[in-house]
């Protein structure tokens, strides 16, 4: 880069050889940036006119800008957000994912003996026994509907860790690993349980499904 | 006609617990013959090998969805007039027009009740 910048030196006026720099490099790494704002300051000789002096000021705030940015996320330390933060949240919630299971399994496998229970007793009390376990057994969806809200979130995480990786690599140099994920054709209709009146409740389906007949 | 309780049905689930809960509620409105499979490929493999009266299905499970299954379940001849109904947490309008355009025989929103799930197993059944 810095041999690049050798045939700008001494030419000008000022902005024809920014437009000059800007359609060699129709987009830069920042490094880059900083290597030509650095050029530039750098090759500048004699007199400045109004024009230069305040396109110099802008190409000075610049390289400001991308030396404060840079500065600014190596205080952040953003490695540790993909080498730790991240890893670790979804592990918390990988850990509720797997305790709410075992626990429903439990539940299930308690009221699947009283459902037992209650059809020997062939009774009164065998049939209310048995309204009791059907009430049980439809409260236990609730792990998989928490089940799939918590992988929404995971997948959140892993997008953040993700634009993060590409932010750092951007300053950085570094390319941001990370493959192509395969998605069934029906995807974008994959959204998961919708939040409390952000959508139809089986009444609104049934409706729905009507209309069609 | 009354219903034929002693058919073969297949529910399918990437949720455990789902499927145990799907079975004990079928279990409680008497249909005992009741077979499991975790997603599309192994619920295809299921019904191209065995006789099925009834499909129950979630929709998001990988790498066959629901709505993949449901679509090769109706473009197959021997398969297409099975009865499908679709269980899942997907309640867009998208959702149901798509599965209605594949040929969903009924859609049933989670969480759902013991009784909606009896209802729409008559009606299916009953229109089947």
């Amino acid at each position: 880069m810095a041999d690049g910048m050798n045939s700008f030196v001494d030419r000008s006026p000022l902005p024809e050889r920014l437009a000059e720099i800007r359609a060699r490099h129709p987009s830069a790494e920042p490094d880059a940036i900083a290597e030509v704002v650095r050029a530039v300051l750098c090759t500048m000789k004699g007199d400045l006119s109004g024009t230069d002096t305040s396109l110099l000021t802008e190409v000075e705030e610049l390289g400001r800008t991308i030396a404060r940015a840079k500065a600014e996320i190596a205080a952040l330390k953003v490695d540790d957000i993909s080498a730790a933060h991240i890893p670790s949240a979804t592990d918390e919630l990988d850990a509720i994912v797997a305790h709410t299971a075992a626990a429903t399994e439990s539940i299930l496998e308690t009221c699947e003996t009283l459902d037992q229970l209650g059809s020997e007793l062939g009774s009164k009390a065998g049939a209310a026994l048995q309204d009791a376990t059907t009430k049980i057994y439809e409260a236990c969806s609730f792990q998989d509907i928490t089940g799939q809200r918590i992988t929404k979130v995971v997948a959140t995480l892993k997008t953040i860790d993700a634009k993060v990786a590409q932010i750092v690599a951007a300053f950085s140099g570094r390319l941001p690993e990370g493959g192509v994920t395969e998605l069934p054709p029906d995807a974008a209709l994959e959204n998961g349980p919708q939040l409390p009146g952000q959508a139809m409740d089986q009444s609104d389906i049934d409706k729905l499904l009507a209309s069609f007949d | 006609m009354p219903i034929d309780k002693s058919m073969n049905v297949l529910i399918v689930d990437d949720y455990k617990t789902m499927l145990r809960i799907i079975r004990n509620l079928l279990k409680q409105i008497d249909f005992n013959n009741v077979e499991e499979a975790t997603d599309g490929v192994d619920a295809l493999a299921k019904l191209r090998s065995n006789n099925f009266g009834l499909v129950i299905s979630d929709w998001n499970m990988a790498p066959m969805t629901g709505l993949q299954l449901l679509q090769e379940v109706r473009a197959d001849a021997r398969l297409k007039a099975t009865p499908f109904i679709m269980i899942t947490a997907e309640s867009k309008t998208e959702n149901v027009v798509a599965a209605k355009a594949a040929g969903v025989s009924n859609y049933i929103v989670k969480p759902f009740n013991a009784e909606t799930l009896r209802d729409k197993i008559e009606k299916v059944l009953g229109h089947g």
